[in-house]
């Protein structure tokens, strides 16, 4: 247990802020820690939270994804097209959505890889162009999505919330599995050097391809997600939703440079950044002055992540 | 000198000749000297924001705090005007370019003495102004007015040309010196390149970051305070919107993210080339969705040519 403590040090510091926060949270919240509130706060965390994840994978191979919002409002818009009417039509369209996420991710990747740029700038780029494509779809926001289908994936299951049922699956059901296969492990190889990974016979080109893939994929299932909460489908979502993910990753111990860092810390990194921000709404601080405490308490967290500086022995290990 | 122009920062002037020929053969009016002259003044805007971004790019770091950076010092700026109050009228634009230094050096503190990752520190500060904003004037748009001074840099004509514009090439053209010639711009792309070797060569880097940071900010700022002239008042986010084309600007105009290569005199062209597109694109009367496909599929265009030029020599 202290071993694992010991290796998994930024998530186990990720998951303890979080119980605080939440304990917090439903402590002076007037209903309590009801079902109600309970499903409310954890649709909220887990839209940021599969952002978080798309942002993830950019982030563990050191790249970053300038496009994720872009690709939850490209996917939202597809999604206010395709998840009403029969109930085949709901399920192939849900998997549609999906797969034009990944195929975002793809020609990320691809021009990536091929074309030889930073992700960042590539990201910023495509991410004009899936966020002209969501308002071709949807000029203005509109379109439905079918609440029964809407109603299961955001209310509870037994008293449980259904999003975070679907949090466990994605972190027992995709992602312990995942890290341990050759894949998984390439994402890390890569990310942590690029020439060793080369060397040994890992094949980067693909690997990079198939973080980015994934991080696609992911965007859409947040944007998939995002349209169960709201219903509808609107183009203009993207921008908050890029940087909060970027954000989301680095407070759950995701090293910007990569190779370190875990789906779960990003996963945890957003819950605590949204559970700061519903804090706010109860706290009794003047709501006009609740904008400055969360950028604060933002700017604090990063800045105790940033105190391993003062650990440093040798002032030349700062520099990596 | 002349190793600062790369075919790279030539290829957004390129850029920018066959936008006005491509454009002037749909809508004569383009090659008007008032249309021309006004997307000069246009320019300024944000060529002064991707001013302020090559420095920082250079040092291999970015600037997300720019677009409240911009209207902090809009809001500061407009709200001492609009106090009625001469003296504090005549220290509106110190005031704002001081308050740019000020946040500069408070980026420069997380990056350089806390080591926190530039991407995301200038993030929360940039949450932090915003809130600041918030809390000041309550959320709604500010009062306050602009002085004739800020009024003149930013609609003003001289000999022909627009203040703004002219301001803009002075202030790259200093920088731009300032870079090539002396030791602090030296070290800037040292850092950029190596940042642990230019430390071990005894270089006092943090002291590099710090001012690149503040020169940054002040970039910023006189943006805001130009841009609070122009619409003779400061609003909300208005700086929103220039955040990444300042970005893409820096980047067409042959400027490494990375870091150490790239200069001043492919941003003016960047900023040229990326002003012009979007005007032209809405003189065409394109409707927004398109006009965002076109936008990001020309820039990617412009990156794919850079690498694939070098691909050929290499």
């Amino acid at each position: 247990m202290a071993d694992y403590m010991k290796s998994n040090r930024r998530e186990v510091i990720a998951g303890v802020v979080l119980v605080a926060l939440l304990a917090t949270y439903l402590g002076t919240h007037p209903r309590g820690a009801s079902t109600y509130v309970m499903t409310i706060w954890a649709n909220q965390c887990l839209i940021l939270g599969l952002a978080a994840c798309a942002q993830f994978f950019a982030v563990v191979v050191r790249g970053i994804d300038l496009s994720v919002g872009a690709v939850m409002a490209l996917t939202n818009c597809v999604a206010s097209y395709l998840l009403d009417g029969s109930a085949a039509g709901i399920a192939s369209g849900m998997v549609a959505v999906v797969i034009v996420g990944a195929l975002c991710g793809l020609l990320n990747g691809l021009i990536i890889v091929f074309g030889r740029i930073q992700p960042i700038v590539v990201t910023l780029a495509t991410a004009s162009v899936f966020v002209g494509l969501a308002l071709l779809l949807r000029p203005t926001p509109g379109g439905a999505v079918n609440y029964d289908l809407a109603d299961a994936v955001t209310l509870d299951v037994l008293g449980i919330p259904t999003a975070l049922v679907i949090t466990l699956v994605i972190v027992a059901g995709f992602w312990l599995p995942f890290r341990r296969t050759g894949l998984g492990l390439g994402l890390y190889a890569l990310g942590s050097s690029e020439q060793a990974a080369f060397q040994s016979g890992i094949n980067t080109r693909f690997i990079r391809l198939a973080a980015f893939t994934l991080a696609g994929l992911f965007g859409g299932l947040a944007g998939l997600f995002y349209s169960f909460v709201t219903t509808t489908g609107d183009a203009g979502i993207a921008a908050g939703f890029t940087l909060n993910s970027i954000a989301a990753v680095v407070l759950g111990g995701v090293l910007l440079r990569g190779g370190v860092g875990s789906l779960i810390g990003a996963l945890a990194g957003a819950f605590i950044l949204k559970t700061i921000a519903s804090l706010m709404f109860f706290s009794g601080i003047p709501s006009l002055a609740q904008p400055l405490f969360e950028g604060l308490i933002l700017a604090a967290a990063i800045a105790i992540g940033g105190a391993d500086v003062l650990r440093a022995r040798n002032k030349l290990e700062v520099f990596s | 000198m002349l190793r600062s122009l790369s075919v790279d920062s030539l290829m957004p002037y390129a850029g920018v000749v066959l936008l006005i020929l491509g454009g002037s053969f749909f809508f004569p009016q383009v090659l008007s000297a008032d249309y021309l002259s006004q997307q000069l003044q246009i320019a300024a805007f944000l060529g002064l924001l991707a001013t302020g971004a090559t420095i920082v790019i250079l040092l291999g770091h970015i600037d997300l705090s720019v677009p409240w950076v911009l209207t902090g010092a809009a809001i500061l700026s407009t709200a001492l005007v609009g106090s009625g109050n001469p003296v504090l009228s005549a220290l509106a634009v110190p005031a704002a370019l001081a308050f740019g230094a000020l946040i500069g050096v408070i980026n420069g503190l997380g990056v350089a003495i806390l080591r926190i990752p530039s991407m995301v520190w200038t993030l929360a500060v940039n949450s932090m102004l915003l809130g600041l904003a918030v809390l000041n004037t309550g959320g709604f748009n500010p009062k306050g007015e602009s002085s004739p001074l800020m009024i003149a840099m930013a609609s003003g004509d001289l000999l022909g040309l627009p203040v703004s514009f002219l301001i803009w090439i002075a202030l790259s053209a200093a920088l731009a010196w300032f870079l090539t010639r002396t030791p602090f711009g030296r070290y800037l792309r040292s850092i950029g390149f190596n940042e642990k070797a230019t430390f071990l060569s005894g270089v006092s880097t943090p002291s590099v970051v710090f001012a690149a940071f503040a020169i940054a900010g002040m970039c910023s700022a006189l943006g805001g305070v130009m841009l609070a002239g122009y619409a003779n008042q400061a609003y909300q986010s208005m700086g929103d919107p220039f955040l990444l084309p300042t970005i893409a600007a820096v980047v067409i105009g042959g400027t490494s993210i990375l870091g150490g290569r790239g200069g001043l005199f492919g941003t003016v062209g960047g900023a040229l080339f990326i002003t012009l597109l979007t005007s032209i694109l809405s003189v065409m009367q394109i409707d927004d969705a398109w006009r965002n496909i076109i936008f990001g599929t020309i820039i990617l265009i412009m990156l794919l040519f850079q690498t694939l030029r070098k691909g050929a020599v290499a």
